[in-house]
């Protein structure tokens, strides 16, 4: 009956939103330099470019993707094994009538939320870094060996509707787990307090509609003024 | 004829059980773990029993009928626990805590019992408070006090509206950390179907494991029950459905005395019976009454009228109610004690001008919400204002609530000495279950003080002098013939029962008892009605037997069964009631006898021929029990008339 | 009213169980949802077959022997409030009312709607106490506790240990259980004393007996009949943490 774990259940909670969070901050940087796909100033290509050659180059940004990765696989790994012993823990037996138990959609479908984030982010790494790895072929800047982003980025918004439409879609359940992430990620690390919840909570909401609103913009503008 | 002695300590009554504890005997560590003690029930009495003596390093066997020990009853008391620790400064003392519930027990109690129960009842607050017991504290960070119905001065400690359950979970906390440890071995769903007597000797129980149904044997040095009363007897009461004096009737039949068993306690502030089908019935806090104004149409059209739906209670002007508590008792009005409330209801009830079903009086806080207004009103009783509109489905903010009086606590029990001790050596009975320290009458905050210091402070004493000269004994083998032959009078009984095949279930005869318990053993009785309630029950146990039914199995779970046993116990129990109150020609603290009463139609006590405790005897099944009585002395007390005029 | 139970029915632990459909005339609607069940039983009683067995105990909602996940929720339809509380006008004449065992791993089937809770005791047994003696302890004014920690030790020592929370929980995780008795500690300076082992103990015992993990979902805060909060899950996360990281234990 029981389960066997290696670590505790709160620690394993810990690691994941630990993870978490991390992850969430690198994704406020990659929104930062994916609005300059956007036309906000004269050189937008420029700064983007420059932006990616950055992150790519830079010695310690190395050190950062490696932790990257390692983030976002143990994020995963702990998200799937705590999933598994949670429907273990539930029993073979489930309920003939649902719940009505008014908690939210995003709370109840994290696991869900997570994998087809997981599977989007799959696409996303196939389609963009492993051309930088020169594990698939893509435009490269002229006279380089780096890899032109910015024109893969465009022709894929302007040209490959179906991409986009499943760019826009991947956000929209990219919100939903973050809509539940980001405070459950504080409750976890035992933040709750009366004063400051209500801050995080709402913190957490603003955060979990405006990114991916922020990605969302992109391929949108692109399919209409494109 | 059976000898018996209350062993009351010499000396002063204030020196007695410091006495008694520098000159009891003790058991050496070592010797300690090769002694069993089987500790009957978890409630607060029995929880706290069995994790004490878990410390002090016996070996101990503890039994819960229900699924955990935190389910015990003792979780429902609301109001608070009485202790003299004088924290207010208002002038409280150990004495005046003794005294005081000497005189509200109607002088029908021991002296001694009740002095060492106000003596150890600091100490229970101390231990309460070690163990992580959220009581209620002012700002200052100090305790906080409240008064409570019989008493002058400030005393109760209380956390919300949910002391008893605080105070339970103080003891089951204590009881887990001994069950941890292996000093306590805890047996949940088991039910005490008998007691094993070895030379005389309480040494074993019989069980029924309620899971599956297997009769089992257990042995011990030394056997403690903490079950709880047998108000259930009535059917309807504040009691839980499973709270029963099961394990106190069968070991009256095994031959410990019953005493008292007629002295139960009726609780005015109930909510009322809304039907046939009803289970059990809901209890209001007494602090109710503070603020509350009770009262019933003076105009019997009126109370008919509202019977009839016609009329609502708000329609009727202050000239057409009777606040009759306030016309018959000006000095104390609304606030007197349990008995004379629920007495008092129940004679507007007969008299027609009862409400709801017509056994059903108003609690009305219009007027305090007009002097307080209803924030200061919700402040104080908002839970239970909460709690009734959820039953009853009424606003009690802007119309009255009805309540009636209900069966709640039981006085009688068990005769113990001052050890505790039944008439059968090595049987100690605690708490409710035993009848030693509220005489006629308990006031409100004493029933969680009684179990807790029974269990924390009296208990791990006088067993322990009990198996001082025990240490010689070997544990008892289960397979002696005394255990075999109480298995099989249990597997008989069951059998029995389970054979009859006849057409009617436990809860037809439990209801039938019931309502005659309480048309005639209840709030006011009657040598006549008594007479015919013997007769009753005795036509109740010849149909039970004829044609009882109980469907399933018994070597499976079976709750049909469980009650079936139950009932063929209350049907013992009722009339020993009947007997106890018909013999007992006075009327005292809840035993109100209609031929005993003042022109006023107060209780007329009889202390020349009816101060002693009344303790009887099994003879058999239907058979006459006999009384035997121990006499009362009150050496440090004058007796004097109750008056709340 | 008249009703339709659809009701669960096990033999026993090993049985498989099914639903059992029966037909419930004349209740009445200010009757609690266990008298109504007791009406039912009545009527299988009269027809000589098993009554459905449930749990139930002190009927005033506080003894946290009832359970039963009624059309969907534990404790019913009604808000803070224990099933033996629920009355059958929250219920409508003509209803179908499923009624299903609480569902968990640790929580076995013993027949019909009764589960084996005793897992929760366990949790309990593992640290949930001050390891105080009886007799020996100071006087109960000597230690000043201020008003606002004892009314959250209160709050969070409400629990009646009914299990809802547990049932409510997709994952059957028993964090708000735990929390509420290790808050109830963390908040009192009677608890301080143990509080690193206490925590891991309990958190330990926990995961052992097969409760999973929370993941906030706070459906346990919303069925509880005691409305305990999950601040508590939080007090103790961080309890959990502190004892991990700052203690040399």
């Amino acid at each position: 009956m029981s389960n066997t774990k290696a670590l505790s259940s709160i620690t394993q909670k810990v690691i994941m939103s630990l993870m978490g969070i991390f992850l969430i901050m690198f994704l406020l940087v990659h929104l930062g330099i994916n609005l300059f796909l956007l036309p906000l100033t004269e050189n937008h290509r420029e700064i983007f470019l420059a932006s990616a050659e950055f992150m790519s180059t830079f010695p310690p940004m190395k050190i950062m993707e490696i932790g990257l990765f390692g983030g976002f696989i143990i994020h995963i790994l702990y998200g799937v094994i705590v999933q598994l012993q949670n429907w273990k823990s539930r029993g073979s037996k489930s309920y003939a009538v649902a719940s009505k138990t008014k908690a939210t959609l995003a709370s109840k479908t994290m696991i869900y939320s997570g994998i087809l984030v997981f599977m989007f982010l799959a696409m996303h790494i196939y389609q963009f870094y492993f051309v930088k790895l020169g594990l698939n072929t893509g435009p490269m800047l002229e006279g380089t060996h780096h890899p032109d982003f910015y024109k893969m980025a465009i022709d894929l918004f302007t040209n490959d509707a179906i991409f986009s439409t499943i760019y826009i879609l991947s956000f929209v359940v990219l919100y939903l787990h973050l809509s539940h992430a980001f405070q459950s990620a504080f409750q976890t690390l035992g933040w709750n307090h009366p004063k400051y919840t209500p801050i995080v909570k709402a913190l957490g909401e603003i955060y979990a509609i405006v990114v991916p609103l922020g990605f969302i913009s992109i391929p949108i503008y692109y399919m209409i003024w494109g | 004829m059976i000898k018996f002695d209350s062993k009351i300590p010499e000396g002063k009554l204030k020196d007695k059980w410091n006495n008694y504890k520098a000159h009891q005997g003790l058991v050496n560590p070592s010797n300690k773990r090769k002694l069993d003690i089987i500790v009957v029930g978890t409630g607060l009495a029995g929880g706290a029993a069995a994790a004490s003596f878990g410390e002090l390093g016996f070996n101990v066997k503890n039994f819960c009928i229900s699924d955990s020990p935190r389910r015990a009853h003792s979780i429902a008391a609301q109001g608070g626990i009485n202790a003299a620790k004088n924290y207010p400064g208002d002038g409280d003392s150990i004495y005046r805590l003794f005294y005081d519930t000497i005189k509200g027990g109607d002088y029908r109690s021991r002296e001694g019992n009740v002095y060492r129960l106000a003596e150890v009842s600091n100490d229970i607050i101390d231990q309460c408070v070690a163990q992580g017991v959220p009581f209620a504290r002012d700002y200052s960070g100090y305790l906080d006090n409240r008064s409570f119905g019989g008493a002058q001065v400030s005393r109760t400690f209380y956390a919300r509206g949910q002391t008893g359950q605080q105070l339970l979970l103080g003891a089951y906390g204590a009881l887990s950390k001994e069950i941890e440890k292996g000093t306590v071995t805890s047996y949940n769903r088991m039910e005490m179907l008998d007691l094993v007597l070895i030379d005389g000797k309480a040494r074993g129980i019989i069980t029924r494991d309620l899971k599956t149904g297997k009769v089992e044997r257990h042995s011990a040095h030394a056997v403690v029950i903490a079950t709880g009363g047998y108000g259930n007897v009535f059917f309807l009461s504040t009691n839980a459905m499973t709270s029963n004096g099961g394990a106190i009737i069968r070991s009256w039949r095994r031959g410990a005395l019953m005493a008292n068993p007629a002295f139960v306690q009726i609780h005015p502030t109930c909510i009322p019976v809304h039907g046939d089908f009803q289970s059990k019935l809901t209890l209001m806090s007494e602090s109710l009454r503070n603020d509350g104004r009770i009262w019933v149409p003076k105009n019997i059209e009126d109370a008919v009228a509202i019977k009839e739906g016609k009329k609502k209670p708000t329609d009727l002007s202050e000239e057409e109610r009777d606040y009759y508590l306030e016309r018959r008792y000006p000095a104390f009005g609304n606030l007197v004690p349990r008995d004379v409330a629920s007495r008092a209801a129940k004679e507007r009830c007969d008299a027609g001008f009862g409400i709801g079903t017509g056994l059903a009086v108003y609690l009305d806080f219009k007027s305090a919400i007009a002097r307080l207004g209803e924030d200061v009103i919700r402040a104080r009783y908002g839970n239970l204002f909460q709690m009734y509109e959820k039953i009853v489905d009424e606003n009690p903010y802007h119309t009255p609530m009805m309540i009636y009086p209900a069966i709640h606590y039981s006085m009688g029990g068990t005769w113990v000495d001052y050890e505790l001790q039944s008439t059968i050596p090595g049987l100690f009975v605690g708490g409710e279950a035993n009848f030693s320290d509220h005489g006629a009458n308990r006031l409100g905050a004493s029933a969680l003080m009684q179990g807790l210091s029974d269990g924390y402070f009296v208990l791990p004493y006088t067993v322990q002098n009990y198996l001082a000269e025990e240490i010689r004994v070997p544990r008892f083998s289960t397979d002696l013939p005394e255990f075999e032959q109480a298995e099989k009078d249990v597997q008989a009984r069951i059998d029995q029962l389970m054979n009859i095949k006849g057409s009617k279930s436990p809860d037809y005869f439990h209801k039938k008892l019931g309502k005659i318990m309480w048309e005639n053993v209840g709030m006011a009785r009657t040598a006549d009605g008594l007479a015919h309630a013997k007769t009753e029950i005795a036509k109740i146990r010849e149909e039970f037997y004829k044609n009882l039914l109980v469907v399933g199995t018994a070597e499976s779970f079976n709750p049909e069964l469980e009650k079936a046993l139950r009932v063929a116990d209350f049907i013992d129990m009722g009339e020993l009631m009947a007997f106890d109150a018909a013999h007992r020609d006075e009327s005292c603290g809840g035993h109100f006898r209609e031929e005993f009463q003042t022109p006023e139609g107060e209780a007329l006590r009889n202390d020349k021929d009816y101060m002693y405790v009344g303790t009887w005897e099994y003879k058999g099944e239907g058979v006459e029990p006999e009384l035997h009585k121990e006499d009362l002395q009150y050496e440090e007390i004058e007796v004097k008339t109750r008056n709340y005029k | 009213m008249d009703l339709k139970l659809k009701i669960w029915r096990q033999e026993n632990a090993q049985a498989k169980g099914e639903f059992k459909t029966y037909n419930v005339a004349g209740v009445s609607s200010d009757s609690s949802f266990l008298e109504m069940l007791d009406v039912l039983n009545e009527s299988i009683v009269d027809k000589v077959e098993t009554p459905v067995c449930f749990d139930h105990d002190c009927r005033e909602g506080i003894c946290g022997m009832c359970s039963l996940y009624i059309n969907g929720r534990p404790h019913g339809p009604d808000d803070a409030i224990t099933t033996c509380q629920l009355h059958m006008r929250k219920f409508k004449d003509g209803d179908t009312i499923t009624i299903e065992p609480w569902r968990a791993s640790p929580f076995p089937v013993i027949k019909d709607l009764v589960v084996d809770r005793t897992a929760l005791d366990s949790i309990i047994q593992s640290g949930g106490y001050t390891s105080a003696k009886t007799g020996g302890v100071p006087d109960a004014n000597a230690t000043l506790i201020d008003k606002y920690s004892s009314d959250l030790a209160m709050d969070a020592a409400s629990c009646i240990g009914c299990g809802a929370c547990v049932a409510a929980c997709k994952n059957a995780s028993a964090m708000l259980f735990v929390a509420a008795k290790v808050s109830q500690f963390a908040l009192l300076p009677q608890g301080q004393v143990e509080k690193t082992k206490r925590v891991q103990d309990m958190v330990a015992r926990m995961d052992e007996l097969g409760f999973g993990n929370c993941t906030n979902t706070y459906a346990c805060e919303m069925e509880c009949p005691k409305e305990i909060s999950v601040t508590n899950i939080a007090r103790m996360n961080r309890e959990f943490l502190s004892s991990k990281v700052c203690s040399e234990q």
